[in-house]
């Protein structure tokens, strides 16, 4: 039982005081960006990346400290779902639908409750399933040449639109602007500079850490003064939270579903393109079709609560798999979580598990660690958490753009970059205008430059011959897979994209 | 049509995007593919995906009244302001000015913005510099 064995020296590694700490600070900072309205994973996780570095955290400090953070805000988004009908995040959004009628029937305290079990039961469910899965994976990635991994670039940006995009040309402006800034700076491997206009700042090409803070955070400050939520404020009212545990009937009624909804989750997760929001979709959805004889769903039935947090948690754990073993991300959170293993020298994909198996287990075992301090806070420290709540977003987004600001000072102490970031901020305001996907765009800065030098090695080694990229029985299958990803939506997109957003009809949100 | 002028700036940026990457001196020491050929592909990728988006529109988003977009813009030249001074009057004043404009666009009372923008500054410098040892803009004062 190697896996374990390695799972043990993984706990071993987790389990010092600093790395207890800062998955202690992680879940604490990831439940309240989480249940913040405004602030999800995806730059929840931007903003906290400068702070890491900065504080010269090594490797493994500083993903336990930022997947902590993603799981505490799959755990967070659901607080404000419940209480206020307001989705924290994405992928709470479903978990309005009926934990907010229970929340009126003054069961807030059971709702909340619940869903943190069931979140946990997803979250740990899911992690045992990234354990499994994950060398499996890798086993087959080993396989690929510099072709596939081409064909697999293409795979992720083919599919990162996901089943859920509604106009995939928009996905693809997204994914060929971020590879275009990828572009910028000197070549890799003939040294000749690229799109630099003689700016000696671009010659080391673009931060992606600053693209990404200035996309997912300051974008986020730009739609508040656009929309000034101070005025939303006046209608939070005081909701009372009651019972905070569940009766053991409920716990046994929903264990079911729970389950049911947390295998959906981690498929979800695991498959490109899909990501948290498509998890707790369709968990919520199949539970409603299977369980709900008497109609109950939609006017706080508890397994309308249960379904969509364990699978959306489920799919934040199977979603880590993809990017682990073979380096590609499916959602924008594990993209935002790939630019961190970047910046600390670490590629992520086959090799990975070989060569910094402390990283991975030790991760691994952070995430286990987390998950139960989770659950831990989440029930009987809920009370906490809704009290956060009440900061006005007046407050909270000019934190949010001074600890940005502070964070990418901090890392290259250049006003330049602050310029950058600003102008990817308004670059994302108007991109999220115009409902194009930011995720792609991020993707494609971190990626473009393995994924280029990865078709030129490839056509290099085949003496310049370009058909050597469909040569192989792996790489033609990765292209028929990515030409489906991208044409099914064509298809099915509108449809399931309309469902999604008949409740919350927000444009523009970042996905999970 | 906000898509299609988008679309059709798409094109040009596609196009001008092409242009330079032709431009690309190529040096002596080449491999087969050389430092154009992916550039020239995401720039068709670029192209045809904008002329997608131009020819088959979306709803047009909802956009801001012209105070809104002023005040968006106006928010930006505070940040670009704000990244420009901050090597010269240093990170607590700066900041401080910066926080206090934000909260007051957000809706705060002129009061209540500078006592938030302060706070804000205080506490960041408080929390990141001294207890975690960033190291911040330094001014004149030496904060």
């Amino acid at each position: 039982m190697e896996t374990f064995a390695s799972l043990a020296d993984g706990f071993a590694i987790a389990l010092t005081w600093q790395n207890l700490l800062l998955a202690l600070l992680g879940c604490f900072l990831g439940t309240i960006m989480g249940a913040l309205p405004g602030l999800g994973p995806s730059n929840g996780v931007a903003i906290l990346i400068p702070l890491a570095f900065t504080l010269g955290l090594g490797a493994t400090p500083s993903l336990i400290l930022l997947t902590s953070v993603y799981y505490g805000a799959m755990y967070g988004g659901r607080i404000s779902s419940i209480l206020l009908n307001i989705p924290g995040d994405e992928p709470a959004m479903m978990t309005c639908l009926d934990g907010y009628p229970m929340a009126q029937k003054g069961m807030a305290g059971q709702a909340l409750s619940l869903s943190g079990i069931a979140s946990f039961v997803g979250a740990f469910f899911a992690t045992w399933g990234l354990i499994f899965l994950a060398p499996q994976l890798v086993k087959i990635a080993l396989l690929f040449g510099p072709a596939e991994y081409f064909a697999l670039f293409a795979l992720a940006f083919m599919t990162l639109g996901g089943v859920s995009s509604t106009n995939q040309a928009k996905s693809a402006f997204a994914a060929a602007l971020g590879l275009g800034l990828a572009m910028i700076g000197v070549d890799t491997q003939t040294g000749v500079p690229r799109f630099t206009f003689g700016e000696v700042h671009l010659y080391d090409g673009l931060d992606f850490l600053v693209a990404i803070v200035g996309l997912f955070a300051l974008s986020e400050v730009f739609i508040f003064l656009e929309k000034r939520h101070g005025e939303a404020d006046a209608d939070k009212k005081k909701v009372k939270v009651g019972r905070l545990t569940p009766p053991w009937s409920m716990i046994k009624q929903t264990t079911p579903t729970m389950l049911r909804s947390t295998g959906l989750g981690f498929l979800a997760g695991v498959l490109p393109g899909a990501g948290a929001s498509l998890g707790s979709f369709i968990s919520y959805s199949m539970e409603k079709r299977l369980v709900d004889k008497d109609k109950t769903f939609g006017t706080g039935d508890p397994r309308g609560i249960a379904a969509p947090e364990a699978g959306n948690n489920a799919a934040a754990g199977g979603a880590l798999v993809p990017m682990l073993a073979l380096g590609v991300p499916g959602s924008g959170t594990t993209a935002v979580l790939l630019a961190v293993l970047l910046s600390l020298n670490i590629t992520p994909g086959p090799l990975l598990f070989s060569q910094n198996p402390d990283v991975v287990w030790g991760l691994i075992a952070a995430l286990f660690i987390a998950n139960f301090m989770l659950l831990a806070m989440n029930i009987p420290m809920v009370g906490l958490f809704t009290r956060v709540l009440m900061v006005p977003p007046r407050i909270l987004m000019p934190v949010v753009a001074m600890v940005s600001f502070v964070g990418i000072y901090g890392i290259s102490g250049s006003s330049f970059d602050l310029l950058v970031m600003v102008g990817f901020g308004i670059m994302g305001w108007v991109l999220r205008k115009l409902d194009v996907p930011l995720v792609p765009i991020i993707l494609g800065t971190l990626l473009g430059n393995t994924m280029e030098n990865n078709l030129r090695r490839a056509i290099t080694i085949s003496n310049g011959d370009w058909m050597t990229l469909i040569d192989s029985p792996l790489s033609i299958g990765l292209w028929v897979i990515a030409i489906i990803g991208f044409i099914l939506p064509l298809v099915i997109g509108r449809r399931v994209k309309a469902q999604m957003h008949a409740k919350a009809g927000e444009e523009g949100t970042i996905s999970d | 049509m906000s898509d299609r002028i988008f679309g059709v700036v798409g094109i040009l940026l596609a196009v001008s995007f092409a242009f330079a990457a032709l431009a690309i001196e190529e040096s002596f020491l080449s491999d087969a593919v050389g430092p154009k050929a992916f550039p020239l592909i995401v720039a068709a990728v670029l192209g045809i995906s904008s002329l997608v988006i131009a020819l088959k529109p979306d709803a047009a988003p909802e956009w801001p009244s012209l105070d809104r977009l002023v005040e968006i813009g106006a928010a930006a030249v505070v940040m670009v302001l704000y990244a420009e001074l901050l090597p010269v009057i240093g990170f607590v004043i700066a900041t401080a000015l910066a926080a206090t404009y934000l909260t007051w666009r957000l809706g705060s009372g002129p009061i209540a913005s500078v006592v938030t923008g302060l706070g804000t500054s205080v506490g960041i410098y408080v929390v990141f510099h001294l207890v975690l040892g960033l190291s911040l803009a330094r001014g004149p004062l030496g904060f």
